[in-house]
């Protein structure tokens, strides 16, 4: 039964409400290990609807059972579940590092988390543009209280304004739901394909202004320049298990832009189609250059891994804007690749932080971490990985990423700002990791060791490079069916409507 | 009637605007309230206007499009309660930076003046 498609959704929002119930409430340990349990569940569904996605193609879940153009939906096809899979892996280790003493910092860590997962995986599920609005309010409001957790100056002032912005994101993404409403009267994704493709002249531009409104929307969730400024602030104040999830927060935005502008604005809906692409491309290379110089120019350890989100986000935008299915293939690949890394960076950058004692994850020389053996591997291969040098996972995206860039005019151009930018953060993180291990000052540190568990949440995160390497063979061929099933709309269409794409008459 | 509720919903939207790039966290967030009527307003006029009509098919001849008051239910909740987190977000910003800049600190020295006395 295709029930299992909400799970992904229920899962984490019953966990989080028995969390809050009292006899797991008034103990942490029982929170704890209710959250953990929860997510290894959670992992282990969405593997399983992999694998059935795998062999049955495309599903949807009338929830209701109110069929498609009238009710909401859920879509499970390979790319909306490999995304989920991502997010449930990493919101594993996100709760295991947590549950080494960070969730007892602030209240309610571990039910919010949950709710925000349930956000996360409601809207890579979600096959409604309206219900996808609703499913970013829900992972929005659970990461504004996961922002201030722990409290501190900076998280308040960084939250203000990550509040105020995300709330004017809102209200544009609401205007453009009601122009497009308006002009082509469904929000399901499928039905709104099929509408475009038909669309009498005079509603042209209004379709154009409200597809390319939403545009500004997710670009904003994405953190492309000239919405990007929030980003680095945001993300270095957060504490760390929360910056680690909000790792795949940006991925949100580009899995929207990669969704609407090839579902709906495709290469069928004619007049229409590509209309996002001459705008995210130039965005996408500057958001790449900026993020290269920030990770240079970044005076402490966190506030360069959020420089690195920046770079990872222009490369995967970059991609979408090329609109083809090489290049969707390799935007699959490279955002898991580059979801878990940087995550794992972040939580590598707090390890550092909390065993250097007052100089924290400053590049200035400090005390001697208290465990350089164990965090200079973790941080290399961190560091390894994320730059994209063999034999990690970064090599295999990069490579993708290169191969997927085909004319000569855009290869010149598009090879030449990614490599430069990874010779930067090479640059960079060689930079910081002698700082950071080798320039001692001082006594040494009596910072503590690392929880077994933190350790063991930064290896689930990190192994999972060399494994993506490892085992790229199949995963590229994944990657390559979520693209094939993304960019083959009419079948989408056909199956969630039950009647066949109109194509438009030239 | 659509030139005045179109006319309505661009002055709120102005006013909404102007407030939201004021410096103070209060005017901010009066900003964004005035915009989410705009956009609620707007979400409404999404399915037509139309007078004495009841959202219920099948009931008479003529009807007005329910799904865009359902939509703007929806936005409204979710409006109301991103604006209440806002409010406490600022009420916690203004103790804990001292001041209700939404950049937490005042942006030149005659403000700062203000601030010790």
């Amino acid at each position: 039964m295709w029930h299992l498609i909400t799970a992904p959704i229920v899962l984490p929002m019953l966990t989080a409400l028995i969390i809050m119930l009292p006899p797991v409430h008034y103990s942490p340990m029982r929170r704890r290990w209710v959250s953990m349990i929860s997510s290894v569940l959670q992992l282990v569904l969405v593997l399983t609807l992999l694998f059935q996605v795998q062999a049955n193609g495309m599903v949807h879940y009338a929830i209701g059972n109110w069929q498609a153009p009238f009710g909401i939906i859920l879509v499970a096809d390979t790319l909306s579940v490999v995304l989920v899979c991502l997010t449930s892996f990493l919101a594993l280790g996100a709760i295991c590092y947590g549950s080494a003493g960070e969730d007892e910092k602030g209240s309610f860590f571990h039910p919010l988390f949950q709710f925000q997962i349930m956000g996360i995986n409601g809207a890579f599920l979600t096959g409604d543009l309206f219900n996808l609005f609703v499913f970013f309010e829900v992972l929005l409001i659970a990461s504004y209280a996961l922002l201030i957790h722990a409290g501190g100056k900076n998280k308040t002032r960084a939250a203000v304004h990550y509040v105020v912005l995300n709330l004017t994101g809102s209200a544009i993404f609401l205007i453009s739901l009601a122009v497009l409403y308006g002009t082509l009267g469904t929000l399901n994704i499928a039905d709104m394909a099929q509408k475009v493709a038909v669309l009498p002249a005079e509603d042209l531009m209004l379709v154009k202004s409200g597809g390319l409104m939403l545009m500004i929307v997710f670009a904003l969730k994405a953190a492309i320049l000239p919405l990007q400024f929030w980003l680095p602030a945001t993300y270095s104040s957060a504490s760390a298990p929360v910056a680690a999830l909000f790792a795949v927060m940006t991925k949100i935005g580009v899995y929207a832009l990669l969704r609407v502008y090839t579902t709906i604005f495709g290469a069928h809906a004619g007049e229409l189609s590509d209309i996002a692409g001459d705008w995210l491309l130039p965005a996408g290379l500057a958001t790449i250059a900026l993020g290269a110089v920030g990770v240079m120019a970044s005076h402490d350890f966190r506030k360069l891994v959020a420089n690195l989100v920046l770079v990872s986000v222009g490369t995967l935008v970059s991609l979408v804007a090329l609109q083809t299915e090489l290049s969707a293939a390799a935007a699959v690949y490279y955002t898991v690749h580059s979801t878990l890394v940087t995550a794992a960076l972040f939580l590598i950058a707090d390890l550092i932080a909390n065993q250097r004692g007052k100089a924290g994850d400053r590049l200035v020389s400090g005390r001697r971490v208290t465990q350089p053996v164990l965090l200079g591997f973790m941080f290399m291969l961190g560091a390894l990985t994320v730059a994209g040098l063999p034999p990690f996972s970064g090599f295999v995206g990069k490579l993708m990423l290169l191969q997927a860039v085909i004319e000569p005019g855009q290869r010149i151009v598009i090879w030449g700002l990614v490599l430069l930018s990874s010779l930067m953060v090479i640059i960079a993180l060689s930079r910081a990791g002698s700082t950071l291990f080798w320039r001692i000052s001082g006594n040494d540190s009596d910072g503590g060791k690392a929880h077994p568990l933190q350790v063991f949440a930064v290896c689930w995160l990190l192994l999972a490079s060399p494994l993506l390497a490892l085992f790229a063979g199949p995963l590229t061929e994944l990657s390559q069916q979520a693209a094939a099933q993304l960019y083959d709309t009419s079948t989408a269409v056909h199956s969630i409507l039950g009647q066949p794409l109109k194509e438009v008459s030239p | 009637m659509e030139t005045l509720f179109a006319c309505c919903i661009g002055f709120l939207s102005a006013c909404g605007i102007f407030l939201m790039l004021r410096g103070r966290t209060f005017p901010v967030m009066l900003g964004l309230t005035m915009l989410s009527y705009a956009v609620n307003l707007f979400i409404f006029s999404s399915g037509r206007l139309t007078l004495r009509g009841a959202a219920v098919l099948g009931s008479a001849e003529h009807y007005a499009d329910p799904l865009p008051q359902a939509l703007v239910l929806t936005a409204i909740v979710i409006g109301f309660a991103m604006t209440a987190f806002l409010v406490i977000l600022a009420i916690r910003a203004r103790a804990d930076l001292g001041n209700d800049h939404v950049d937490g600190k005042l942006p030149n020295a005659a403000g700062m003046k203000k601030e010790s006395r």
